[in-house]
């Protein structure tokens, strides 16, 4: 498993986590708590707040009240560690469409400080399989190419902890499962995953814990072992309204 | 933490990079301000006891709409393809993601200012080519992006962006707007650097507090 940084002994802790935007609260004194190695699939329809969550542990948005704690380390106390531990994939591939996948890597690899930028590239690249098109701009690269490539700017920094919003969005199938491949090889065991999804098939075949996300709380929270398919679906349905 | 230098040359060097691509910035703020100057040319005529008057009014109207223009698109490049996420996420501090970006506007709000002087000299038949002159330019320039930066990174979360750049920014810079008129007329007209100095002195005193309040006030504005 990668080595974090933090001495904390969860990867991730959340203790009455409650976002609000505006008039809406979006996030209602919620509390998580995931062991490292651990891959989570947080499921919930759209509006659960699922994307919120990730924002929260991942630094960028503010908790209007709670604590988070990410790789051992207080949000508020210390972002700037946490980001060092995490990697984030979002439906949005947060690449430079006018840079070429290696300047893209390159950047960002500058942007955390590494010593060892090019070998890093290199290992990431063979990984991810984005070697063949490093030269070519982001913005001409399909889907499923700069969301390949996106993975590999969020751990190029090998992060122990990943945070996946969506990352199916948009894509075709045979990108889908190329994603599911990778994520369920490569990283499984190797670090602590954090997939927020609305797609109860991928979750399932994915996570080794499971959580639904409604009403702002995480209302079910699971060992993957300890459920079958169609219970889990059942319960899914039950807590959200929304038919698997 | 990531070093502060190296990571605000990297982001230097991404948006000089992204520019040479897209041509975005220069080549909009120098249509701008070129027209600017040739209208002005035209509505003014060559009259040799008009111009002198209104020669430093014009350059500071063609700079500081111009430069507006470029800042509108700092952020709008980060925000439209989600890359300031990107950019959140990383370790760098946040003053350095402010100085760097802040760097990055003043390069080519200078560039563009180092190509609009010629032009300016020829439609006005004056020498803007003075030490006291450029010195104004810089100083005001930094002022401008430094306070401009940081306006454009919260203008960018507004629904009307281009608008709202303007209006929360340009009230804000009119000290530094007519420190340099001030200096730029008294250059122009050949005065010494003591005529000078109160309006040089406003400039370099507003530059060093944008600067520190813009980089203090950074993080909060990109924080959600």
């Amino acid at each position: 498993m990668v080595e974090p940084d933090g001495n904390g002994s969860l990867a991730i802790k959340v203790r009455g986590l409650t976002k609000v935007y505006g008039p809406q609260v979006v996030l209602r004194n919620l509390d998580l708590e995931l062991s490292w190695g651990n891959f989570l699939i947080v499921f919930g329809p759209n509006g659960s707040g699922k994307t919120t969550l990730i924002k929260a542990l991942s630094t960028i948005s503010r908790p209007t009240e709670g604590e988070v704690s990410v790789a051992g380390f207080d949000l508020k106390r210390n972002p700037a560690a946490i980001r060092r531990n995490i990697g984030l994939v979002t439906h949005q591939p947060l690449l430079y469409g006018d840079l070429t996948a290696l300047e893209n890597l390159r950047f960002h690899g500058k942007m955390f400080g590494l010593t060892n930028l090019e070998e890093r590239i290199e290992k990431v690249a063979d990984l991810m399989g984005v070697n063949s098109f490093l030269g070519r701009k982001a913005s001409i690269l399909s889907h499923g190419m700069q969301k390949r490539l996106s993975l590999a700017r969020a751990i190029l920094h090998d992060p122990p902890i990943l945070l996946l919003d969506e990352p199916e969005t948009g894509l075709d199938q045979e990108a889908l499962e190329m994603l599911g491949q990778m994520m369920g090889a490569g990283e499984r065991g190797r670090r602590t995953v954090v997939m927020a999804t609305h797609s109860v098939e991928r979750g399932l075949a994915l996570g080794n814990r499971l959580a639904i996300l409604s009403g702002g709380k995480i209302a079910f929270h699971e060992d993957r072992a300890n459920i079958d398919e169609a219970m889990f679906k059942s319960t899914y349905g039950r807590f959200t309204g929304v038919a698997s | 933490m990531t070093k502060f230098w190296p990571t605000v040359a990297a982001l230097m060097w991404k948006d000089i990079l992204l520019e040479l691509r897209t041509r975005d910035i220069v080549i909009s703020v120098l249509a701008f301000a070129l027209l600017s100057l040739v209208i002005f040319n035209f509505a003014l005529g060559p009259s040799p006891q008009i111009t002198p008057v209104v020669a430093p009014g014009v350059l500071w109207v063609a700079f500081t709409f111009a430069g507006v223009l470029g800042l509108t698109r700092t952020f709008v490049l980060e925000k439209d393809q989600g890359n300031l996420v990107g950019l959140l996420l990383t370790p760098t501090s946040r003053e350095a993601i402010y100085v760097g970006k802040m760097l990055g506007s003043l390069f080519f709000m200078l560039l563009a200012e180092i190509i609009i002087l010629p032009v300016f000299a020829v439609l006005f038949n004056i020498s803007p080519f003075r030490p006291e002159l450029l010195l104004v330019i810089l100083l005001a320039t930094i002022g401008f992006a430094s306070m401009g930066t940081l306006f454009s990174a919260i203008a960018v979360n507004t629904r009307s962006r281009e608008i709202m750049l303007p209006m929360l920014f340009l009230p804000v810079v009119v000290p530094i707007i007519i420190g340099a008129v001030m200096a730029s007329g008294t250059a122009l007209e050949g005065g010494s650097w003591s005529d000078m100095v109160k309006s040089i002195q406003l400039i370099a005193v507003f530059d060093v507090l944008a600067l520190v309040f813009s980089a203090f006030a950074f993080e909060h504005v990109l924080q959600e």
